[in-house]
């Protein structure tokens, strides 16, 4: 076969097809596992500057301490190595099921996010996330309900006091606060007419008052709260209320298996972060620049305004990674009845009506 | 192709790299294990390990979980033909939405929601 002929095939549809899903597939892991590190970094060099102290800084490549980045290489390589400790009478299966439910979960979320506007590469249409839905909104739902698995597979499974209390506040909280996640995210449907994550984000456009938290400015502190929640990340991170709980769900979990639950939970708040950009935030939209200008200021190359949009994007995902950081250093643990008070009380009721008013105010619009 | 598969490699992904981890901690570690390594942690009180009894607010908990979510998966369908369905959608939307506020407001009212 000559190269002309090889160089056909790979302009067949099928060809083209298979590639650009390696590609997107091969993105997405690699940026959702550079997170973690880069994360567990900032979350300890971002309070030790809030609290006047150094922090990790010793950690480096021979002469070059670098501020201490390597130090999450380091911590993983220290944790491989530790002894992994079964404890007696756990249930074997489940033991070992929770840190992997904790792993994959997180990235199947990843697949659905929209990271680019439509390529056209060789008269072929290919959408920038790994799979394009038109019922993108019910994937994510469905897939993040599977997180609660992670908790109560660890706490259940460990045969201890500690993680099993843990485990039960952990499940009740995310269960309470899908609730109220779910009903943020109905208005934001009422508005743009459509479940698909990419078709909401071109009807964003460009210019921030016309964005999702300009649209439905309640809808986003309901997401932005439950957010918090559904990641057990500080205020509302009881599961592992240190004073209290000892470690929470995780307590019995040692070694590349704590690694695991650590890696979850930071490829999910990134994610989250990802999903409140996408929404909210105009996703891979550049401020002030609509795409169409966006491609003709690059020279036409469209692949070269889709890495615009995917740095916009991380950048702007970026911010909310760093306002969980921010939070959980400024604001004390809640209560466990104020907090599933604030959930059941507060924030349903509110959805409600904020899903009955944006209704009836886009009908007003609307219909005439 | 399917739109799916590429989900479906990205489970096979995930899932491996958890397994990775899990075999890593297995067989990497220092091995051998002693009758104190693996009790339960329990502040060194002597370990009795205890996971049968649980408060039934937790189950209370998952079942009204499951009625309110299910209502919201319901608001979704209304929502993405809110323009088809134009104020008929609306006037309908409003009924079901006032039955599931006054199933709300009896379980507010019957203390379903108080943590003590």
């Amino acid at each position: 076969m000559g190269l002309d002929e090889l160089l056909a095939l790979l302009k067949t549809d099928t060809a083209i097809e298979i590639i650009a899903a390696v590609i997107k597939i091969l993105v997405v892991l690699v940026v959702c596992l550079q997170v973690p590190p880069v994360m567990v970094w900032i979350e300890r060099r971002a309070p030790a500057m809030m609290q006047r102290r150094k922090g990790p800084n010793r950690v480096g490549i021979f002469q070059w301490r670098l501020y201490g980045l390597i130090q999450s290489l380091a911590d993983t390589v220290k944790l491989v190595f530790k002894q992994e400790v079964v404890p007696r009478g756990a249930n074997k299966v489940a033991y070992h099921l929770a840190p992997i439910f904790g792993v994959f979960t997180a990235l199947l979320i990843a697949c659905a996010i929209p990271f680019g506007n439509d390529l056209v590469i060789f008269g072929q249409k290919i959408g920038l996330s790994v799979v394009r839905l038109d019922v993108g909104f019910l994937f994510i739902l469905a897939i993040s309900s599977l997180a609660v698995y992670t908790v109560t597979l660890a706490g259940w499974s460990s045969n201890s006091k500690y993680a099993l209390l843990g485990s039960l506040r952990a499940s009740a909280q995310m269960i309470s606060y899908e609730i109220p996640l779910g009903m943020s995210l109905v208005p934001i449907v009422v508005i743009f007419g459509t479940l698909d994550l990419n078709q909401i984000v071109v009807s964003q456009g460009a210019y921030p008052w016309a964005w999702g938290v300009v649209r439905a400015p309640v809808s986003f502190l309901l997401f932005l709260i439950c957010m918090f929640a559904e990641t057990n990340r500080a205020p509302f991170d009881l599961a592992e209320g240190e004073s209290e709980l000892v470690a929470g769900f995780h307590t019995e979990y040692n070694s590349a298996k704590f690694a695991a639950f650590f890696l979850g939970e930071y490829v999910s708040m990134f994610v989250l972060s990802c999903l409140a950009s996408t929404i909210f935030f105009g996703g891979w939209q550049a401020p002030f620049i609509p795409y169409d200008t966006l491609v003709k200021l690059v020279g036409g190359y469209n692949w070269i305004a889709a890495i615009i949009g995917f740095t916009v994007l991380i950048l702007k995902a970026s911010f909310f990674m760093w306002v969980y950081v921010w939070v959980r250093w400024t604001l004390p643990r809640f209560r466990y009845d104020q907090l599933m008070g604030l959930g059941w009380k507060f924030m349903l009721p509110v959805g409600l009506v904020n899903l009955l008013v944006t209704a009836l105010v886009m009908a007003a619009l609307e219909f005439h | 192709m399917n739109p799916y598969l590429p989900v479906l490699i990205v489970l096979v992904l995930g899932v491996g790299l958890g397994c990775i981890l899990s075999a890593l901690a297995h067989f990497i570690g220092p091995r051998p294990l002693t009758k104190v390594n693996t009790d339960p942690f329990e502040c060194g009180v002597p370990a009795t390990g205890e996971r049968d009894k649980m408060s039934v607010k937790f189950y209370l908990t998952g079942i009204l979980f499951i009625l309110f979510d299910i209502e919201t998966v319901f608001l979704y369908l209304w929502a993405s033909a809110f323009k088809q369905l134009g104020w008929f959608g609306i006037s309908e939307i409003i009924v079901f939405l006032v039955i599931l506020f006054a199933g709300y407001i009896y379980v507010v009212k019957r203390g379903a929601l108080e943590w003590d």
